[in-house]
């Protein structure tokens, strides 16, 4: 493919930088933008936290004053009164943020979008065009996310402080626009979703390398293109759900007030039917992207294609029919809990395979312990922890005693924002050689790997603990009972916080000073796939002569 | 070399219509917040505007790339896929109608509702014959559908520009007549779309259903415009199938309401 190629290279030259920028059709730069799109606004997001860990490091109120949030800690000689919208306008922005505007943009949209179509040696997306649609509307639903934190919402103070998943009675109580703003925010980036979704399948399904069938396709690209079904059949789900909650702010109607015939508990359950294939949207690319890492750096082909396969097929899948197990306490009967624990846990198996067959690669490979190993390895760690705590999550009467504790906290960051999160960086720093034709610094990567390991761990475990203390959820402040693990907590905050700084300084010395590759593989044949046959940065335009199939076809199996 | 692609595959020069398009809806939607808080539609109508003529900027785009043959064999699959992909979007859309509809009506009422919502329809609630105004708009939207069929055949079929004209016009205009009819329906309801729950999914459900037949026949009219200008051959002809699907999408969504929420929730 090279031969195609080479030639490319000052072609971006051309294009003016609001050309290749603002009016792009170029999957790979519309990569790029999603990337560093959502990398800001999770640097915003994770910055969110790290405020919300030093409000929480002692018992007692000392930053978000009601006379004003505060940089640094209110002492005996100042009042303070705890204002606890402010805590919720938080942990709301958090949450919608990183679930709706950092890992699906970043990980579907950023790599789904650069490496997909490399992959599978696809000129370019199906829809070009509406590519770059589904950025911008992307962008526009961020802005509204973020004015609607600075927006006049309830309590008479700024911001919509409901929760992320906006339950009524609350939400649709909660006075100002704010509330309103973050609704069109999560409607703005579910159609930015469902465009990319529809853009990612039909390539998927039309735009194969010749010769390449669906069980030879990599995985990470079918990952992308599972990851793109559960986003078209959940998102428009969701899209509905919140447009009944607008109504009901607006228009007077009664979907979720029984003082009209509604029913408040209707929207947990259409949330929850979007919310729970959505967890699995986040993660679903990050195991693609682990596979890849794995064999890499195993010397080895991944085990089980067709299991790895197969399961993200069934992940998929199950993710649809499991979602009242996040409702175990709103009046179920036993025999709808029932069946909900038990279909629960059935995804452990599927799970459990993927876990065992990366497991399985590593066995008498050759494992080179390079920095995306690291985080692979991270990954796998963080991501069993996370998966185990899931199970015991999954019993229902278990469940009484952790309903929104900490315990849950520490469970799904566990999953998502150490599992999705160092698959995001595992992934980062296996192509960030690709995309910028840069080498980053091996031992600062190291460094950040173990920053952001031992940070995450530190922050996260001991949550467990206050959790089965029962320390609750969503609150500003405690008893002095549960001081020793919080204070723990956000120590490992703050270090996970200066990981991310490192990365962000990582970046800008790569992009500058990097070493530069000259080659088209920087790490070994074992990263067979197509990407890997091209220019380290790809040109403009890649394979304008399709690739032939002995230049991906590595397989003498299937 | 660079320049010269060896695959069928449409590659795109750089567009302004997708980032316009964002700005406009962001605008669209800003406003939308704005009004809802009394003051005034004009910022949302600013950004509607935009939105619209995007829309039509970017489509007379698609239509003119169309006619100059960058659409060739494989990319009208692309496009095939892409507006079923879509329909299947819209079609979980309405299952949130849906699901609220049938929660309402299979399990009414609760602990805390008032009395009256013990029951479906709700006491006091009186709701539409359905063998009157909706049935006879079922046959006339059912109609529409044959009358597209009728102008696919033709264009497949040896591409008959009178019988697809004749079929379209007669698609469009019981079209018209259905959003007709269902707007004097509304016009006639008793029961509001604020303050009851049954009020809220019969006009939630229909009036999202309404929005699609709306959109449905402007589609259905851009083909008939394009009949005129002779875009479609017997063989090419990925907008006016686009537009068929949607049609019987919107169809079939109708039925759905015409037996559920009409007849059995009635």
């Amino acid at each position: 493919m090279a031969d195609a190629a080479v030639h490319g290279h000052d072609e971006h030259e051309k294009l003016g930088f609001f050309t290749r920028w603002f009016m792009s059709t170029n999957h790979k730069d519309i990569g790029i933008l999603y990337l560093f799109t959502a990398g800001a606004v999770g640097f915003l997001s994770v910055a969110f936290t790290v405020y919300m860990r030093m409000e929480l490091m002692y018992p007692g109120v000392q930053y978000m004053c009601l006379e004003g949030a505060r940089i640094f800690a209110a002492t005996a000689a100042d009042t303070c009164t705890p204002n606890g919208h402010l805590w919720n306008v938080l942990i709301t922005g958090h949450g919608i943020l990183m679930m709706f505007f950092v890992v699906i943009p970043a990980l579907f949209g950023g790599f789904g979008n650069y490496f997909m179509p490399l992959q599978i040696g696809a000129p370019d997306m199906a829809f070009p065009r509406m590519n770059n649609l589904s950025y911008w509307l992307f962008v526009a639903g961020t802005s509204l996310a973020i004015i609607s934190v600075f927006a006049p919402g309830g309590d008479g103070q700024n911001g919509a402080g409901v929760g992320w998943v906006l339950y009524p009675p609350l939400s649709v109580r909660e006075g100002g626009m704010a509330m309103d703003l973050a609704i069109f925010a999560v409607h703005l980036s579910g159609a930015s979703s469902i465009l990319g979704a529809i853009n990612m399948i039909t390539t998927f399904l039309n735009m194969r390398a010749p010769g390449m069938t669906l069980f030879k396709v990599p995985l990470f690209s079918w990952s992308i293109f599972i990851t793109a079904w559960m986003i078209l059949l959940a998102l428009p789900v969701l899209a509905g759900a919140i447009t009944m909650l607008l109504t009901d702010r607006n228009f007077g109607t009664t979907f979720f007030d029984p003082a009209g015939g509604g029913d408040p508990i209707l929207y947990q359950h259409i949330l929850w039917f979007f919310g729970h294939p959505e967890v699995y949207i986040i993660i679903l690319p990050g195991f693609g992207i682990i596979s890849h890492v794995i064999a890499t750096f195993s010397r080895k082909p991944v085990f089980g294609y067709l299991p790895m396969v197969w399961a993200m097929i069934a992940i998929g899948g199950l993710g649809f029919v499991v979602w009242a197990h996040h409702m175990y306490t709103v009046g179920l009967s036993l025999r709808q809990q029932s069946y909900f624990m038990l279909a629960t846990m059935v995804i452990a198996v599927p799970t459990g395979i993927k876990v065992f067959s990366w497991i399985a690669t590593m066995w008498q490979g050759s494992v080179e312990l390079k920095a995306p190993m690291l985080w692979a390895f991270g990954f796998l760690f963080l991501f069993t922890v996370g998966g185990v705590t899931g199970i015991v999550l999954s019993q229902a009467g278990i469940d009484r005693a952790y309903h929104e504790t900490y315990y849950v906290i520490a469970h799904f960051h566990y999953v998502m924002s150490l599992g999705a999160v160092f698959a995001l960086f595992a992934g980062m720093y296996f192509y960030l050689p690709k995309m910028s034709g840069r080498m980053y610094p091996e031992w600062a990567a190291k460094l950040h790997f173990w920053m952001m390991f031992i940070g995450a761990n530190v922050t996260f475990f001991p949550q467990h603990f206050l959790g089965r203390q029962g320390m609750p959820r969503r609150y500003i402040d405690y008893p002095e009972a549960f001081a020793y693990w919080n204070y723990v907590s956000s120590l490992g905050a703050f270090l996970s916080f200066a990981s991310f700084i490192l990365f962000i300084g990582i970046l800008f010395y790569t992009l500058r000073y990097g070493k530069r590759v000259l080659v088209n593989n920087p790490w070994n044949e074992y990263a067979d796939t197509l990407e890997w046959t091209l220019p380290s940065p790809p040109p403009e335009h890649t394979f304008e002569t399709l690739p032939k199939q002995e230049d991906w076809d590595k397989s003498h199996a299937h | 070399m660079a320049h010269e692609k060896n695959h069928d595959y449409h590659i795109l020069t750089p567009s302004i219509w997708p980032f316009l398009g964002a700005v406009s809806g962001f605008v669209m939607l800003f406003g939308a917040v704005l009004f809802f808080k009394n003051s005034g539609p004009w910022l949302m109508l600013a950004g509607l505007a935009g939105v619209l003529y995007v829309m039509f900027a970017w489509w007379s785009e698609v239509v003119h790339e169309s006619s100059i043959g960058d659409h060739t064999p494989v990319v009208q699959i692309g496009l095939r896929y892409g507006f079923i992909l879509f329909i299947m979007s819209e079609v979980m859309f309405f299952a949130a109608w849906f699901w609220s509809f049938f929660k309402h009506a299979l399990y009414p009422g609760g602990p805390t509702q008032p009395e009256m919502y013990n029951t479906w329809p709700p006491a006091g609630i009186e709701t539409f014959d359905p063998w009157h105004l909706p049935l006879m708009n079922t046959l006339i939207l059912l109609l529409s559908g044959c009358a597209a069929t009728w102008a696919h055949h033709a264009l497949v079929h040896g591409n008959k520009r009178n019988e697809i004209k004749a079929g379209l016009i007669i698609a469009i205009l019981l079209g018209a007549l259905f959003t007709f009819f269902q707007a004097f329906e509304y016009s006639e309801a008793p029961f509001s779309f604020s303050g009851n729950i049954y009020g809220a999914n019969f006009f939630m459900a229909t009036g999202f259903h309404g929005a699609h037949v709306i959109i449905g026949t402007i589609f259905l009219a851009i083909c008939l415009l394009r009949v005129y200008r002779g875009h479609f051959t017997s063989e090419q002809h990925v907008g006016f199938e686009a537009a068929a699907w949607y049609w019987h999408f919107v169809d079939v969504v109708w039925l759905f309401l015409f037996f559920a929420v009409y007849i059995w929730g009635g």
